[in-house]
């Protein structure tokens, strides 16, 4: 036991996340096995055979039935968690809307793994990125300590009277998900009193006040609705950031809706979403120790996407390249380029944009990429010329 | 106190699906699932997989429900009501619920035979709390009448349309009603909106007993069976009285016909009134009708087989 009821261990990603669970300690959980993210249900699971939590589980026969029982179960009126990956995902794919349309406030870990053909297991973003419009809130995570922290502040944001809307923690399959780290727990008191109790709104167990849930709607009115989901996805920045604030107090960790490092004064910078970003900001370090001003930022909050505070801390560079683990097969750009050119289009004098694409089926991305680029932007810089918008590194052409 | 079985005790009772709803005139799915509520002795919640029913009694902003009602998707209303049972239970483990509530799921024979069945069978395997009813009607009826697998031998449908080249459906009808027998659950039924107090004894008995049970209950629809619009418990008295549709239950793996027919009529007779069988009646297609009715022969026989094995069990 640490200072002030923390402990310190050496655990994987998943491991992480199947603690955070525990402590939460949701009523139900239904899920499939899936590589990467099995071994978060396997552990889980066991704190469920031996008493560690109150969850009742449905251990369903597909992703596509997992998904389904958690909305069953949530609707019913209580606290639902799974986890899944990759074809899991996309076979869930049908009903995640399903899950935000009807504003159920399930959570759900993902662990990012490349999508077949051909089929690998390894961990790229095209799982996650392929759910980014279903109406979830997405939180991505570098390490398996965001990962636990993530899951915590992900029940709070779900389950906001403002909110009410489902939401996955990202995380990298294998790279996070498998690999052992030094990180911290929070005790379990401090979790259960920051989750607080689950509230329930017009839960389908009140027998007394019977409620029809999924109701066909047409032409008249199935836009104001859409409309509405909407506007509750406006509201969720807040939310992450009251959540993080408070968060904070029992962590001592700061959470925004991304994270900046040595952004402030840069005049070229890294955008790359989970775990490539601890590899890159050792080596904008060595940029930095040149006495070349690189900095990079990682999404946190990648849906809703933070489109204008986005765009603020990125208009003052020259230029930037946005590290994609997953392509849009547009023959265009990856998503995250095209969410970061957005959120930087209204500045004029933005910076220069170039696109990578990496690491796809878990291809090793080395501090030999980031420098690559980086010299690339610092010549972008210069010149103020761009020779490639966007290419496909660390691959054999 | 249970309500006695009888028309004029249960026609008391509310009726917890209203008027008001907008199936067609003379569907026999709202009278299917009346009766099975009606049935009912206890607090209900109900699921439905999409399909004529859940897109006609729920259209925003009515409900034609009176009881709490789920409607998620095409394909999975055993697992979404797997996990609201779930849930109960959860709840009810933690001193959070203290009624006893039962649970239904009604689909079609689309989102149950297809679509449906590994949700189904799934939800089945796990041993929930629920009473999963099928009203069959032999096809995708609210997508425009295209074949299912619970489509009879020879039906004319409007992706098996009877032609110069294919008499209608090739195929024979999947028998869910034994494939869901053979999950080992604790009760299985066959039933009819003709013979009501069949019906509702056997929703009565499935809600008395605790784990998985399923109902498959033949639910004419005149649009699909190209039927007069008034006919549809007729048809399915027919289809009773010719052996089409048995009335049995699986109890605990004993099989029990629980109504035969005092006279076996001949399957033409329920085939006839149907206009989606009319071209079986062509001089050319006469060995169909012959092989429809072998088919409807040999399945009967084979039950009454399964009955009497179970009866010398006991």
């Amino acid at each position: 036991m640490g200072q002030n009821g923390k402990r310190v261990v050496a655990v994987t990603g998943n491991e992480a996340v199947a603690e955070a669970m525990r402590q939460i300690n949701p009523d139900v959980c239904a899920a499939y096995p899936i590589t990467p993210a099995t071994d978060i249900m396997q552990r889980f699971t066991s704190f469920v055979s031996n008493g560690k939590v109150k969850t009742e589980m449905v251990l369903v026969e597909s992703e596509h039935s997992a998904m389904s029982a958690c909305v069953g179960a949530s609707a019913a009126g209580g606290r639902v968690a799974t986890a899944t990956s990759s074809q899991g995902l996309a076979l869930m794919w049908e009903i995640l809307f399903i899950a935000s349309g009807t504003r159920l406030p399930i959570v759900m870990s993902l662990v990012n793994r490349a999508l077949s053909a051909p089929l690998n297991i390894h961990g790229d973003h095209s799982d996650g990125m392929g759910a980014r419009d279903c109406g979830w809130i997405q939180l991505w995570s570098e390490n398996a300590q965001e990962s636990y922290d993530n899951m915590i502040q992900a029940f709070r944001i779900a389950e906001h009277m403002d909110i009410r809307m489902p939401a996955m923690v990202c995380l990298d399959g294998f790279i996070i998900s498998h690999s052992i780290e030094r990180m911290e727990y929070l005790d379990d008191e401090t979790v259960k009193n920051f989750a607080g109790e689950f509230k329930t709104t017009n839960p389908l167990l009140d027998i007394e006040n019977p409620v029809s849930y999924g109701p066909l709607i047409l032409t008249d009115y199935y836009m104001e609705y859409r409309r509405a989901h909407a506007e509750v996805m406006s509201k969720v920045s807040k939310v992450v950031l009251d959540v993080a604030k408070d968060f904070e107090k029992i962590s001592g960790r700061k959470y925004g809706l991304f994270e900046t490092y040595r952004l402030e004064d840069a005049e070229i910078g890294l955008v790359v979403l989970n775990s490539a970003a601890g590899t890159s900001k050792d080596v904008v370090d060595e940029f930095r120790n040149r006495g070349i001003k690189a900095g990079l930022l990682k999404p946190r909050l990648y849906r809703p996407f933070p489109y204008e505070e986005i765009g603020e801390a990125l208009k003052h560079l020259k230029a930037v390249c946005v590290l994609d683990r997953a392509d849009a097969f547009g023959a265009s750009y990856g998503p995250l380029f095209m969410d970061i050119a957005s959120g930087v289009y209204p500045h004029k004098n933005g910076p220069l944009l170039i696109n990578k694409i990496y690491g796809l089926g878990g291809r090793d991305y080395l501090p030999e990429h980031a420098e690559t680029v980086l010299a690339e932007l610092a010549e972008i810089a210069k010149t103020g010329k761009v020779k490639t918008l966007r290419e496909y590194i660390g691959v054999r052409e | 106190m249970a309500t006695p079985l009888s028309l004029k005790e249960l026609s008391k009772k509310e009726l917890l699906l209203t008027a008001g709803h907008r199936m067609c005139a003379g569907c026999g799915a709202p009278i299917v699932v009346k009766m099975a509520l009606l049935a009912a002795e206890q607090p209900i919640i109900a699921a439905n997989a999409t399909g004529c029913l859940e897109v006609s009694t729920c259209i925003s902003e009515y409900t034609a429900w009176k009881i709490p009602w789920i409607h998620n998707a095409f394909e999975n209303a055993a697992a979404t009501l797997s996990g609201v049972e779930t849930m109960y239970r959860s709840l009810k483990k933690q001193g959070k619920i203290d009624k006893k509530i039962k649970f239904i799921a009604f689909g079609g024979d689309g989102g149950t035979y297809d679509i449906g069945f590994q949700s189904l069978s799934g939800a089945m395997e796990r041993g929930h709390d629920m009473l999963y009813i099928c009203y069959d009607n032999g096809a995708y009826m609210n997508t425009g009448i295209q074949r299912s697998s619970a489509t009879p031998f020879g039906a004319d449908t409007t992706t098996c349309p009877a032609g110069s080249c294919n008499p209608g459906k090739l195929q024979q009808r999947k028998d869910l009603t034994k494939i869901m027998a053979a999950h080992g659950i604790p009760y299985v039924a066959q039933a009819s909106p003709s013979h009501w107090s069949d019906l509702v004894k056997k929703v009565k008995k499935a809600l008395a007993i605790d784990g998985p049970k399923f109902m498959n209950v033949i639910t004419p629809c005149n649009r699909g069976w190209r039927s007069k619009t008034d006919d549809a418990v007729k048809l399915s008295r027919l289809g009773v009285e010719t052996c089409y549709w048995p009335l049995f239950e699986i109890e605990n793996g004993a099989t029990r016909v629980t109504v035969k027919p005092k006279e076996k009529k001949p399957l033409v007779d329920f085939l006839k009134p149907q206009g989606r069988f009319k071209h079986l009646f062509a001089p050319e297609n006469e060995h169909l009708l012959k092989q429809a009715q072998d088919q409807v022969d040999a399945y009967w026989e084979r039950l009454l087989k399964e009955e009497a094995f179970a009866a010398r069990q006991e």
